[in-house]
C-alpha cells in the first residue's frame, strides 16, 4: 500500500521537500545537541524541563483524542465517522511517534533508554508511560493499516481487528491518565499536584484533537478532494465544544481551590502565570492570549449557527487548539517549575537549537502523518 | 449490539478495578496504606543503620563556606559561571527560600540575615527514588541512604521535578573542565546524568565521617545513626527542638534543623 505515498503531483512534492528540510534543520541542531550536551537548550537547574516535554504532553492528548472519532464509529456504529476514523487513528500514530522523539530529545543520555526496560520500575510512571505510549502506538498502527489493507482489497476487515479496536478506545484514556500522572504525583509541585489534573489533560486532549482533526479534514478536502462528509465535522464540532466547555470548567476549578484557599504555595504557581510574581512573568501575555483566544473560540463553538459555517468553525478550531497548546505546552510544565522549590523565580527562555529541534520533530510527525493520509486518501477514492 | 456493548462496558471497568488493585498488592510500595502510614508514623525500625544529620544553625557563620568547599573538593563537582548549569550538593540559602513553609510573619532579624545549609534530605520515603524510571536513584537498604548510580541513569531528570528540595544537578554539559582541582578517589561525572549529595557514602566505607562535618570549625554539623538511641545524633534532636524540611509532604527527611 505504502507505494501509493510516490505518485503524488507538485505540491505534494513540494510539500514533502519542504518538509524533509525542516527535519534536516533540526537533525543538524539535534547533533550539536548531543556534542555539547543539554546546555544547548533553554533548560537548567532550576527549569528542569522545557519546551520539548511541554510539546510531548500536549502531543499524547492529540493521540489520545482519536478515541472520540473511534468510539463512535466502532462502539455506537455510527456511520458518518466512516471515512474519518482511519484519519484520527493515523494522527494518533504520527502524534505518538512524535511523543517519543521528544522523550528521546529531552533525555541526557538516550543512548540508555532501554534502561527504562531493562531494569522495569512499577513505582515510577515513566515506566508505565513508555508501556501505555509504544502499546497504543502498535494498536493504532495495526488496526488502521488493517482496516485500510481490507478495504483497498475490498473485503471485510479481518475478524481479530474488532478486539484490538476495543482495546484500543480504554487504552487512549490511559495514555493521557498516566502522562497527568506523571506530574500530578509529585509533591512540591503545587501547579501539577491536582486530581483534576489527568481529568482536565483528558478535556482539553478532546478538544484540542478533533479540533485538529477538523482542520486536517479541511486540508484534505482542499488539497486532494478527499471529503470526510459535513455530518461528520458537524458532529465532530459539537465534540470540541462540550470538552472545552469541561476544560475551560476544570481551569475555573483550578483558580476557586487555589485562591479561595488562599495557601500560598498553591496561588503561587498561577500567580506566576496570570499575573506576574515579584516582578517576574514573562508568561502573563501568553496565558491571557490563550483564555482569550479559547473562551472567545468557544463562544463561537456554543452557536450552532456560526458553529456550521466552514469559516467560523476553521478559525474557532485553530483558536481551541492554539488555546490548549499554550496552556498544556508553554504554561502548564514551565509554570510547575515557578517557583522552584526554594521559593526563587527562574525563568527559562528555549534558545534557537531547541526551537529547530523541536520543529524537526514536529515536520517528521507531519510528514508521517503526510505519508498515511496519502495512501488512506488513495485507497478511499480508489485512485 | 446494545447487549454486547453494555457488557463490554462492564468488563472494560472491572478489568480496570482488578488491575488496579492487583497493582496495589503486588507492589506495597505502591499502594495507598504506606503512604498514609509513612506520614504518621514517627520513627523507622531500629536494628538497621539509618544515617542523618543534625545543622546546629546558632553555630554556623554565615560568612563561612568551609562544609561546602570541602563537599565539593572531594567529590569533584564543577563550578560553572552560570547559574543554569549549576552544580552543587551543598549550598547555603537564606531562611525563606531553605523553609518556605515556615513563618514569615515577624521574623527576627538575625534568621532573616542569615544564610541556611541545604543539601539532599536522605529521605526515609524519597519522592526521587519513587520517581526514578530505572533505579537509578535509589534508598540503600542497609543504611538508608538515597545513593546514585551515575552509570544507570538515562538523564530523563524525573527526579529533579520529584524532588521538594532542590537538592539535584543535572549535568548540562561535560562537567570535567570545570573541575579545579581533581580527586582521583572520587569519579567525576559524565554529561548527561543527575547528581547530588551522597552522604558521604565512599567516606562512610573507611569509618570517616562526612567531608562536610569534618570541615566544620565550630563544630555545627552532626552526623550518626537515627536508629540508635545512644548515638550523639539522637541525643542532640532529644535535647532540642528540630525542624525538617516541608515535614509536611511526608518524605521524613534525615537531616534536622536546631534555628
Amino acid at each position: 500500500m505504502i507505494e501509493k505515498a510516490l505518485k503524488g503531483d507538485r505540491s505534494y512534492w513540494g510539500w514533502i521537500v519542504f518538509l524533509l528540510f525542516i527535519i534536516a534543520a533540526g537533525v543538524y541542531s539535534y547533533a550539536r545537541q548531543l556534542d555539547t550536551g543539554l546546555t544547548v537548550t533553554g533548560m537548567g537547574r532550576d527549569v528542569s524541563w522545557g519546551v520539548y516535554i511541554a510539546q510531548f504532553t500536549f502531543l499524547v492528548g492529540v493521540a489520545a483524542s482519536a478515541v472520540m472519532v473511534v468510539l463512535p464509529y466502532y462502539l455506537h456504529d455510527y456511520k458518518a465517522f466512516g471515512k474519518i476514523v482511519i484519519v484520527g487513528e493515523f494522527m494518533a500514530v504520527a502524534a505518538t511517534i512524535m511523543c517519543i522523539l521528544f522523550i528521546l530529545a529531552d533525555m541526557g543520555r538516550p543512548d540508555r533508554v532501554l534502561n527504562v526496560l531493562l531494569y522495569p520500575t512499577p513505582h515510577s510512571m515513566v515506566f508505565w508511560d513508555v508501556t501505555v505510549l509504544n502499546g497504543y502506538l502498535l494498536l493504532n498502527i495495526i488496526s488502521g493499516w488493517a482496516v485500510l489493507g481490507a478495504e483497498r482489497k475490498g473485503v471485510p476487515a479481518p475478524k481479530w481487528v474488532k478486539p484490538v479496536i476495543y482495546l484500543s478506545i480504554p487504552w487512549a484514556i490511559s495514555i493521557h491518565t498516566v502522562t497527568a500522572f506523571l506530574y500530578a504525583g509529585l509533591p512540591g509541585r503545587h501547579l501539577w499536584l491536582t486530581a483534576v489534573l489527568a481529568p482536565r489533560f483528558l478535556a482539553s486532549a478532546f478538544a484540542a484533537g478533533p479540533a485538529l482533526l477538523i482542520l486536517v479534514t479541511y486540508i484534505l478536502k482542499k488539497t486532494t478532494g478527499f471529503d470526510a462528509g459535513k455530518e461528520a465535522v458537524n458532529k465532530l464540532a459539537v465534540i470540541v465544544t462540550y470538552a472545552a466547555v469541561v476544560n475551560f470548567f476544570l481551569i475555573g476549578m483550578e483558580f476557586f481551590t487555589a485562591f479561595y484557599s488562599n495557601i500560598p504555595g498553591h496561588m503561587h504557581s498561577l500567580q506566576y502565570l496570570f499575573f506576574g510574581l515579584h516582578g517576574k512573568g514573562q508568561l502573563v501575555s501568553w496565558m491571557w492570549f490563550s483564555m482569550m483566544i479559547g473562551l472567545g473560540s468557544l463562544v463561537v463553538l456554543l452557536v450552532p449557527k456560526l458553529r456550521k459555517s466552514s469559516t467560523w468553525l476553521i478559525a474557532a478550531c485553530l483558536g481551541i487548539v492554539l488555546s490548549i497548546w499554550i496552556d498544556k505546552g508553554v504554561g502548564l510544565i514551565l509554570g510547575g517549575f515557578v517557583p522552584s522549590p526554594l521559593e526563587e523565580i527562574v525563568e527559562y527562555f528555549p534558545t534557537l537549537i531547541e526551537i529547530s529541534v523541536t520543529l524537526g520533530i514536529w515536520a517528521i510527525g507531519i510528514f508521517l502523518l503526510t505519508i498515511l493520509l496519502k495512501v488512506a486518501v488513495a485507497v478511499k477514492t480508489q485512485d | 449490539m446494545d447487549e454486547q456493548r453494555r457488557e463490554f462496558i462492564r468488563k472494560t471497568g472491572l478489568g480496570v478495578l482488578a488491575g488496579l488493585g492487583a497493582v496495589s498488592g503486588l507492589f506495597p510500595e505502591s499502594s495507598m496504606e504506606s503512604a498514609v502510614a509513612s506520614t504518621s508514623s514517627g520513627d523507622s525500625a531500629s536494628g538497621k543503620t539509618r544515617w542523618g544529620m543534625v545543622i546546629d544553625t546558632r553555630k554556623c557563620r554565615g560568612e563561612c563556606t568551609r562544609c561546602i568547599d570541602a563537599c565539593h573538593e572531594v567529590h569533584n563537582v564543577p563550578k560553572f559561571d552560570n547559574a543554569k548549569d549549576e552544580i552543587k550538593w551543598i549550598w547555603k540559602s537564606p531562611f525563606e527560600n531553605v523553609f518556605p513553609g515556615e513563618s514569615k510573619q515577624f521574623v527576627s532579624e538575625e534568621t532573616r540575615e542569615k544564610s541556611y545549609l541545604a543539601l539532599c534530605n536522605h529521605c526515609d520515603n524519597p519522592p526521587c527514588v519513587r520517581a526514578c524510571p530505572t533505579q537509578a536513584t535509589f534508598k540503600r537498604r542497609w543504611d538508608g541512604i538515597v545513593a546514585m548510580d551515575y552509570h544507570r541513569c538515562i538523564g530523563c531528570r524525573f527526579c529533579m521535578a520529584a524532588c521538594p528540595y532542590g537538592a539535584r544537578s543535572f549535568n548540562w554539559r561535560d562537567p570535567r573542565p570545570a573541575i579545579k582541582k581533581m580527586d582521583p578517589s572520587y569519579p567525576t561525572r559524565e554529561r548527561g546524568v543527575v547528581e547530588k549529595c551522597n552522604f558521604c557514602s565512599e567516606r562512610l566505607a573507611r569509618n570517616m565521617q562526612p567531608a562536610c562535618v569534618e570541615a566544620c570549625p565550630e563544630g555545627a554539623l552532626t552526623f550518626g545513626d537515627l536508629n540508635d538511641e545512644q548515638s550523639e545524633i539522637r541525643v542532640l534532636l532529644d535535647r532540642n527542638h528540630t525542624l525538617q524540611r516541608k515535614s509536611e509532604l511526608g518524605t521524613r527527611p534525615s537531616v534536622f534543623y536546631i534555628i
